[in-house]
């Protein structure tokens, strides 16, 4: 038994390890997002010599219209950090509040609501974006709303799950005698009750809002004002920078995607398993 | 004055397997100040019936008759009028104190809850009313306590707990829903002493739901013996204890410790397979012919109401 449980406390400690991982990767890309005006060596629109491989003033050489790569990269951060934390509000708020409305009150709500999300959950959803992103105007600020109204329908699913759990408590029986209104009691009963699924499941949205605007911008229909690191890829792609093997253009963006949603996904799953830890799942 | 008058109250379940009548023509009064004792076997309908006045049954639950409260019938009211009846008028702390609670929220915070929702009185005076509640409750230092949460307290003083919580708007009727239940002897002493208190303080009616007949002996001025979804007798504590009437109520006080320990013989019935007639008559020792036929009704002589064909 005391084997089982300081074999449990290692698991722990290592998954604990990788939170610190995660949110140290994240904490450092959210730095250079904020503070990207102050750090980058030059404004990313301004026009140099273009083509120049790395050297000591661009330490990250300049593109084919001569803008320097590193400041484009510490700028894009902001882009997509931006896209990524503004579709998963939109995801997170839209799923939380379809999953306890149809968790708590059943019935035929429960019913409609859940056929609505079993809809959305048919729809492929990169192919769809692709279509409206051609059809419409690539606009930075649709391309956030269309990933955040199509990425709800899992949150949602969990949040119901979650929320038909806690209902059925006998708390929530004894609140309900005490005569508070189904809005408090979903507010500051309910709410707080499954913040634990609500925060890993927002985490892991970003990370893959993210990577779907990459995709996209990749594929050029993203917004071509706005210097994202899929936009960063597609110029790449676009301009021979793939054929001309220089790494120093198109290798740096796809580093950072990779990082960001990687640390995402350490700090996401790691929240998921401390809760099961605690849960005894494990 | 009769201030909750319960009348032909009948409450059906359908379920996969059938329908279950828990509740059937119930009918009785809860006078001011009063304590009324509701007694029975587990599963014989009791809590149902609490639950039904304060209107949280499940879904699956159909509803027949009226229940008056200060003359509004509370089964005719909107969700939105019983919401302000509930704790405001009507109180129920329900058996498993410790589950009741929510585990996120320090005492403190769920006790002073209601008055900052419903009084909107500022937190400051929620919490000072709270800590006077904890006191006549039998904390000796509240300020201690408002800070811990529910696994932090032992279930006794998560029970008294709700006991404050469900004090602190003042209602009229508190219903007790087996407020003993899984608590050892001793706290079941303080329990029994709190309530004494509540009683003393607050002038409402307490309707106690329970099993445990040295309680409802210590406690209530009148008391409800039922079997099997009815109600059998009802009576003065005093006189069910020197001269119970129902034979169900003869089998159950004998079975009490210091009369012989004898347990009633068979089981009660299942709620789906009823037996026809008299619930009780397949374990009564004085059965008729005409009992396995038609249910009795209730009968009122001098000592009570009782629902037996001895008493014709």
């Amino acid at each position: 038994m005391t084997h089982h449980i300081e074999e449990l406390k290692k698991y722990a400690i290592s998954k604990l390890n990788l939170n610190a991982i995660g949110i140290t990767i994240f904490l450092l890309f959210l730095f250079i997002a904020i503070a990207a005006g102050i750090i980058s060596p030059y404004n990313p629109w301004i026009r140099f010599e273009p083509y120049i491989p790395p050297n000591s003033s661009h330490f990250l050489g300049t593109n084919d219209m001569g803008n320097d790569i590193l400041s484009e990269l510490l700028f894009g951060a902001r882009v997509s950090l931006i896209v990524g934390f503004g579709a998963s509000i939109i995801a997170t708020v839209l799923g939380v509040i379809i999953g306890i409305v149809s968790g708590y009150y059943r019935g035929m709500m429960d019913e409609i609501l859940m056929a609505i999300t079993d809809i959305y959950l048919m729809i492929p959803r990169i192919p769809l974006i692709i279509i409206l992103a051609a059809l419409m105007r690539p606009n930075f600020w649709l391309i956030m709303l269309l990933i955040g109204f199509l990425w709800w329908p899992t949150t949602a699913r969990v949040v119901r799950s979650s929320t038909m759990q806690i209902r059925d408590a006998s708390f929530i029986l004894s609140v309900k005698s005490l005569g508070f209104s189904d809005k408090h009691i979903i507010l500051s009963e309910i709410l707080p009750n499954i913040n634990h699924v609500i925060i890993p499941k927002f985490m892991l949205t970003i990370a893959s809002a993210m990577f779907s605007e990459a995709s996209i911008s990749f594929l050029g229909l993203g917004d071509p004002t706005m210097k994202s690191w899929g936009m960063m890829l597609n110029f790449a792609f676009m301009k021979g920078g793939l054929i001309n093997e220089m790494w120093w253009w198109y290798l740096p963006p796809g580093l950072c995607i990779v990082a960001v949603v990687f640390s995402l996904m350490l700090i996401g799953f790691s929240l998921e398993e401390k809760e099961n830890i605690v849960l005894g799942l494990e | 004055m009769k201030i909750l008058e319960i009348q032909d109250l009948n409450v059906k379940f359908t379920t996969p397997i059938g329908e279950v009548y828990a509740v059937n023509n119930a009918s009785f009064s809860l006078n001011a100040n009063e304590t009324l004792a509701l007694v029975g076997e587990t599963g014989c309908g009791k809590s149902v019936i609490a639950n039904t006045i304060i209107r949280l049954l499940p879904q699956n639950a159909e509803i027949s008759g009226n229940i008056f409260y200060k003359g509004n019938n509370l089964l005719k009211m909107s969700d939105r009028e019983m919401e302000k009846t509930r704790q405001q008028e009507i109180a129920i702390i329900f058996q498993n104190p410790t589950l009741s609670l929510n585990p996120l929220y320090k005492i403190g915070d769920q006790i002073s809850e209601p008055l900052l929702v419903h009084k909107k009185i500022n937190k400051k005076e929620a919490f000072t009313k709270t800590k006077k509640l904890l006191k006549t409750m039998g904390f000796q230092n509240p300020s201690k306590f408002t800070g811990m949460y529910p696994h932090q307290l032992s279930g006794g003083m998560n029970q008294r707990v709700l006991l404050s919580i469900s004090l602190t708007l003042n209602p009229s009727i508190i219903i007790a829903d087996e407020p003993t239940k899984g608590l050892d002897n001793e706290l079941v002493r303080d329990i029994i002493e709190e309530f004494k208190t509540v009683n003393k303080i607050n002038n409402s009616s307490l309707l106690l739901i329970t099993h445990d007949l040295s309680i409802a002996r210590e406690l209530s001025d009148r008391i409800i013996i039922m079997y099997s979804g009815d109600i059998v007798e009802i009576t003065k504590t005093e006189s069910f204890f020197k001269n119970p009437l129902h034979p169900y109520s003869k089998i159950l006080l004998n079975s009490l410790p210091e009369r012989g320990f004898n347990p009633p013989k068979g089981n009660s019935p299942s709620m789906v397979n009823i037996p026809k007639g008299c619930k009780f008559h397949p374990r009564c020792p004085h059965k008729k012919k005409i009992c396995s036929e038609k249910t009795p009704p209730i009968y009122s002589i001098d000592e009570g109401d009782v629902r037996c064909y001895l008493f014709q």
